[in-house]
């Protein structure tokens, strides 16, 4: 599958010399979801925003269908939409003025049909003469990414969508996500929740301090990365660990008669086997047994933690 | 050339105009009749001709132009820095638009409203005086460059203002007295030499002067140098709104 977006050695200083983004490099195949983790200020709006127009970088190359977003940037924002992390929206228009407007923004000349079939499927088409005031959150929402997809773009850019918005509502966004995307739209997404990234995206970024320190598929991340714990479950409590058992770093539940051992995935070989064995000769009996993998969660948490230690050491 | 976002803008801050329509066309034409009042019969009955024409019409060009220039700075200082304000910038930085296509849209808007508001105040000194257009054309071209001219330069402070305080800050101290001490209400030749030769160093002196040309064919400085006085000022804006635009200054980060 083609690059829609290619990054190179991008950088970006702030007036007050933070650096925000350093060297950043990053593909972006067509059709695809892509989620970009990071902790608060890691740079991932800034890259977006950089992607977007919205603020200039100051060196490296950033393309878009193979072209440059600085000298071709009439034609790459014509196929690109941002919905900002912020509800950023005139409070005293109404939703179809507001709408109307992003797609005359872009170029687009009115397309009524179009902007009602959106708002139809954003569920806004009851709300298109409200103004933007009498909205809720959740609604407010909603009529960002009407903005941002009012001139129907290629490339989606949804900066935090769900911060601030409750279960349902983002369960209601995912949805939509998955729609456009199977729509033809690719979408990046910057967030906070592992759980949307893990629900939504096809391969992640960990941004921290402003550089990329790991791009993969999702589910090979948490296969490559992840931990897994082996739950044993014994018929009879452990009253004292001794014997073969002594040699293993488990722990046990409160009743002691569940016995949780982690071991690394990645690792050549795991010792999962001879635990078995070893619970079998020490004379107890297995009731039942069952695996649990690491989440995205637990793998972004630790990543953040080695690269803070090795920014400190550095 | 992305008229469809140039119109966008355009209609966008005309709708805001027309939302509020009744201030933002009351408030001129309540000065204006003050002014007839204070100016017009207390001093118009002391001073009753300047260069042959009678006071109260004399004064209808000065008034025009500080509505003009007082408009036309507010229209486009804040349409500009409202979206600086409400963050909703983000959409027109992020949109296919040139910095000269989106000075367009803003300039443009402001600058009709300003026209819009000029016309009606001629209508309303209609009310109270007689008022003679010698130059139709001339009188046009003189309201339609100032009017971009100082709506250009409503936008410079819409981009460099850091908050609705700084919007009013150079109309209020600088604008204002300026047109006051440029000729607005009495002729330059009425002042001693000294203060004629001060008054020269005002911009805005020239441009009331090449204004009330147009409408009664008397003028405190040559009509060219008027001209080339408003060019100047238009082409400094341009610079200079075209320079910070490719610096990003105070609108990229």
């Amino acid at each position: 599958m083609k690059n829609i977006l290619e990054i190179n050695n991008v950088t970006k200083f702030y007036k007050n010399s933070v650096k925000a983004l350093e060297n950043v490099n990053l593909n972006i195949k067509e059709g695809e979801i892509f989620a970009l983790l990071g902790p608060n200020g890691a740079g991932k709006s800034t890259l977006i925003n950089s992607i977007c127009g919205i603020v200039n970088f100051n060196t490296g190359t950033i393309k878009i269908n193979n072209m440059d977003i600085v000298k071709n940037y009439r034609t790459t924002r014509k196929i690109t939409g941002i919905v900002p992390q912020e509800l950023n929206l005139e409070s005293f228009e109404t939703v179809w003025n507001n709408v109307n407007y992003s797609r005359g923004l872009f170029g687009k000349k009115p397309d009524h049909n179009y902007i009602e079939k959106l708002l139809k499927q954003l569920s806004l088409w009851d709300k298109k003469d409200s103004k933007i005031k009498e909205l809720s959150g959740g609604m407010k929402r909603r009529v960002l990414i009407a903005k941002a997809l009012s001139h129907q773009p290629k490339l989606l850019f949804l900066d935090e969508p769900t911060a601030s918005v409750d279960v349902e509502l983002r369960k209601d966004m995912w949805d939509v996500v998955k729609k456009l995307n199977e729509n033809g739209v690719t979408i990046i997404l910057t967030t906070h929740y592992i759980e949307e990234a893990e629900e939504l995206s096809d391969r992640v970024a960990v941004i921290n301090d402003g550089k990329i320190i790991l791009v993969d598929e999702k589910d090979k991340l948490i296969k490559k990365l992840g931990e897994k714990t082996i739950k044993i479950e014994l018929f009879e409590p452990i009253e004292k660990i001794n014997g073969n058992l002594s040699k293993y770093n488990f722990t046990l539940d409160q009743t002691n008669k569940i016995i949780s051992h982690t071991y690394n995935l990645n690792s050549n070989t795991t010792d999962v086997t001879e635990l078995l064995n070893d619970v079998k000769k020490d004379g107890y009996e297995i009731k039942d047994i069952n695996t649990e993998q690491s989440s995205l969660e637990e793998i972004f948490i630790k990543l953040i933690k080695e690269n803070n230690n090795e920014l400190v050491r550095s | 050339m992305n008229w469809y976002g140039v119109k966008a803008i355009y209609i966008h801050e005309m709708e805001r105009f027309r939302r509020t329509l009744f201030q933002s066309l009351a408030s001129p034409i309540i000065t204006t009749s003050l002014y007839f009042v204070v100016f017009g019969s207390a001093i118009g009955s002391r001073i009753t001709e300047i260069d042959g024409i009678n006071y109260g019409s004399y004064i209808v060009p000065g008034m025009i132009m500080l509505t003009i220039l007082t408009q036309s700075i507010s229209n486009a200082s804040f349409a500009f820095y409202f979206p600086r304000f409400t963050n909703t910038i983000y959409e027109i930085l992020a949109a296919p638009l040139s910095s000269f296509e989106i000075v367009l849209g803003f300039v443009g808007a402001a600058a009709s409203k300003s026209l819009i508001i000029g016309c009606v105040i001629i209508l309303t000194a209609n009310f109270f005086v007689d008022v003679r257009i010698d130059h139709p054309v001339l009188m046009m071209f003189f309201l339609i460059l100032t009017s971009i001219t100082f709506a250009l330069f409503g936008f410079i402070i819409g981009m460099y203002a850091e908050g609705f305080e700084g919007l009013q800050i150079i109309p209020i101290l600088i604008i204002t007295p300026l047109v006051f001490l440029g000729g607005s209400f009495y002729s330059i030749n009425m002042l001693p030499e000294f203060w004629q030769k001060i008054s020269l160093l005002n911009p805005v002196l020239y441009l009331i002067s090449g204004f009330r040309y147009s409408f009664y064919e008397v003028s405190d400085v040559s009509l060219f140098t008027s001209t080339l006085t408003i060019l100047t000022i238009l082409i400094g804006c341009i610079i200079f709104i075209t320079y910070t635009f490719s610096k990003g200054y105070k609108i990229k980060d």
